[in-house]
């Protein structure tokens, strides 16, 4: 393994790394790159925390003018793909085949008979749903049991909410990656085999379920309706306040539940519900990976090598309370023990879903154009729930914003 | 000689020494060049840094409207010609964006054309009426000269979030209308409240920069005029339209200009506010244009050129009316 083997420095070298803000930043990373400091002298390892906004934003631009960090955590694994440096020389890559074939494969930017190794997948995340398990205990209705649909789910939750006069049935984060589980759950491909864009009769039953939610008030308009363009925006506040019975959101929130509500009231996080199609939610994560423009892909790589061994794996994601994306981590588990029973419970649940989910989605989420048809959901979506489209002129726009991506970027799928 | 008379006689030797150098050196150039010549010479530092930053921009930027891909280096990008305008503007009937191939595009300049002159013409007559009031003697004129400025100071996204949280569906104003036995309204859900609120936000946090200007220039109005006209016992509304009307109309072209060039950037209020939405309802060209050129992946930067051209284009029209409507009045 090449995990010890110490880089030869004649001088001093600076590697920095890009963390985003969200848990515990980049501290255990910084961590971490002391122990690595210590074993390859010479060697600085500078850890940035920035705010997601600026790694989704700011970075490509910078990466897109040959500047920026040598080494950041990133979420759109795909479509940075032409940015990356291959770090196969300095890693153990059947080690990294091993934990990380599928997710590896997102970072390739679509090409199958790529083998390079861009980066290390540091967490996985999953989307799903929290219920509010007294709200439903109050109410004296029965929480649907695995393998419920969707609309079992709005039915529960929406006799919920009369009955404990609770604002709202159900709510989602207004993100596209969220919809992406819905949609595929009713069928929808999103992508096929080839990286063009589909719109096909699953994403029209998903886009007019998801409209008569909001015609009925199942769900408010303050997320979907009220915002335009491609904004992000979550209202997890909601659940935390009780005003809604079932928010679908990721796994991403559980430290905030645990740390905000505590015991205040029970909650869960639920299996996936069911569309027509499949019970699937969409697999998320991001991804370390090297930078083209670096100065130091050597001692990059060989960075990512050493957080890349169990130990170091172990203790990031034990601390941070995350999903693991290792196949090892996985498959024997993974102690958390900053963390209560009920965020372990609903770890456990989060982590059942992974091999329940649809291959579209795991195809949806390594698509290189897999931001522009998120941008385009939530656009398009917004304005059928604001009567400026309807769903078979909003399928087209969605269509037409892809491929106009795919023609900005030279038409390479 | 005490020792802070000579550290002050050494400090002006070395602060003198840069006009010794240079006096004999503009003496030369004036020599050579000609009396004449010379102001070309003081204007060049100032001619270089706009060609450098302002004017090689905006061709920079006419070369991006003309080519593709997201490559951000012009050598990496192909010559596309005209096909980024020609994506713009193809619609079938242009007063129904939903015809156009980019509606949002058309969406966001109609929200512009319409949020420009009712946001300036809200602006200026609320910044002239606050301006009017506070060149009174009133008590506490400075404190209130202070609270009116107040928001000028603030980061646009800390007014759109403190907004934001007033006008959710649990923010603070549906919380004053419940405790009044009033029904809340969702106050950036529907379209009308949601471009209503988008004016009127960004006129509370930008009015005081303008009723600062207006103050200046009521002040500099002679208050002779103002005691003749009392004395010719004219009312109030007459000394408005004939007296401060007239007299501040140089001041109101400064104001009327930079509120149009302000108003037609907005972006940052609005973007973190409503995010364009509901639907497209407030989205304006420049949130347009960030969405295209960065919030998207790919980038597409020659779509995002191109539309700013439009945008430079409506600017100049703007201008040009209002320069229109300003000389028509200084003929009068």
């Amino acid at each position: 393994m090449l995990a010890a083997a110490p880089v030869t420095t004649a001088y001093a070298q600076q590697i920095t790394v890009w963390a985003g803000d969200t848990g515990t930043g980049g501290k255990i990373f910084a961590e971490m790159g002391k122990a690595f400091e210590a074993e390859n002298p010479g060697v600085t390892v500078v850890v940035e925390e920035v705010s997601y906004q600026t790694l989704v934003e700011s970075l490509p631009v910078q990466l897109e003018a040959g500047e920026g960090p040598d080494i950041a955590i990133i979420t759109d694994l795909g479509g940075l793909s032409r940015f990356y440096q291959d770090i196969t020389p300095y890693v153990d890559a059947a080690y990294f085949e091993q934990e990380w074939g599928q997710t590896l494969q997102w970072l390739r930017g679509g090409d199958a008979q790529s083998t390079a190794i861009y980066g290390m997948p540091t967490t996985l995340t999953v989307n799903g749903a929290y219920v509010n398990l007294t709200l439903f205990e109050q109410a004296g209705v029965p929480v649907p049991a695995e393998g419920a649909t969707w609309q079992e789910w709005a039915e529960a939750t929406r006799q919920v909410a009369a009955a404990t006069n609770t604002e709202f049935a159900m709510e989602m984060d207004r993100s596209g990656h969220r919809f992406a589980s819905l949609a595929i759950s009713y069928g929808a491909q999103l992508v096929d085999s080839e990286g063009r864009p589909v719109v096909d009769d699953g994403l029209r039953a998903a886009i007019e379920q998801f409209v008569a939610w909001h015609q009925d008030g199942t769900m408010p308009m303050d997320l979907w309706g009220a915002v335009g363009g491609a904004t992000h925006r979550e209202l997890f506040s909601d659940f935390l306040n009780a005003n809604t019975v079932l928010y679908f959101g990721g796994s991403w929130t559980l430290a905030q539940m645990d740390s905000e509500v505590g015991d205040l009231f029970d909650w869960a996080v639920v299996p996936a519900p069911c569309g027509p199609s499949s019970c699937t939610v969409m697999p998320g994560g991001g991804a370390m990976t090297v930078f083209s423009h670096t100065q130091n892909a050597e001692i990059a790589g060989k960075l990512i090598n050493y957080y890349a061994q169990p130990a170091n794996l172990d203790h990031y994601i034990s601390t941070e309370v995350e999903i693991p994306s290792a196949a090892s981590q996985i498959a024997n588990g993974v102690e958390y023990p900053s963390a209560s029973a009920r965020t372990s419970e609903a770890l456990a649940t989060f982590i059942n879903q992974i091999p329940k989910m649809d291959a579209a989605a795991y195809r949806f989420q390594g698509w290189r154009y897999q931001r522009a048809m998120m941008n385009a959901l939530t656009t398009r979506i917004s304005q059928v729930l604001n009567n400026e489209l309807t769903v078979d002129a909003a399928m087209e726009r969605i269509e037409e914003d892809v491929n106009l991506a795919i023609q900005a970027a030279g038409g390479q799928s | 000689m005490s020792a802070r008379v000579q550290l002050a006689s050494i400090a002006g030797v070395i602060l003198s020494l840069p006009a010794r150098l240079v006096e004999p050196a503009m003496s030369g150039i004036q020599r050579g060049l000609g009396i004449k010549r010379m102001p070309w010479v003081f204007l060049l530092p100032n001619l270089v840094a706009v060609v450098l930053f302002a004017l090689l921009p905006v061709f920079i930027n006419v070369f991006y409207s003309m080519s593709g891909s997201d490559r951000l280096f012009p050598w990496d990008r192909p010559f596309v010609g005209g096909a980024n305008y020609q994506s713009l503007l193809d619609c079938t009937n242009y007063l129904d964006p939903s015809t156009c191939s980019r509606d949002l595009f058309w969406r966001a300049l109609g929200n512009t054309l319409v949020f420009v002159p009712v946001q300036v013409i809200c602006m200026i007559a609320i910044a002239l009426l606050t301006a009017i009031c506070l060149n009174r003697d009133i008590v506490g004129r400075g404190f209130f000269r202070g609270i009116f400025f107040f928001p000028v100071m603030l980061s646009p996204v800390v007014v759109a979030l403190t907004w934001q949280w007033i006008l959710q569906r649990n923010g603070a104003l549906n919380g004053l209308i419940s405790a009044a036995g009033l029904t809340p309204v969702n106050w950036l859900v529907f379209p009308n409240t949601a471009f209503f609120w988008s004016v009127f936000v960004t006129v509370w946090a930008h009015m005081g920069f303008y009723t600062i200007i207006l103050l200046a220039g009521l002040q500099a109005i002679p208050r002779d005029v103002y005691e003749a006209a009392k004395m010719d016992s004219a009312t109030p509304w007459r000394v408005f339209t004939r007296i401060t009307l007239p007299l501040l109309k140089p001041v109101m072209l400064v104001v009327f200009i930079l509120a149009v060039i302000r108003s037609v950037q907005t972006f940052d209020e609005l973007y973190v506010l409503t995010g364009g939405g509901p639907g497209s309802a407030t989205m304006l060209m420049v949130q347009y244009i960030y969405e295209v050129g960065f919030a998207s992946q790919p980038r597409n930067f020659g779509l995002a050129s191109a539309a700013s051209l439009f945008l430079g284009l409506a600017l100049l029209i703007f201008t040009g009316i209002q320069m229109r409507i300003s000389r028509g009045g200084n003929n009068d």
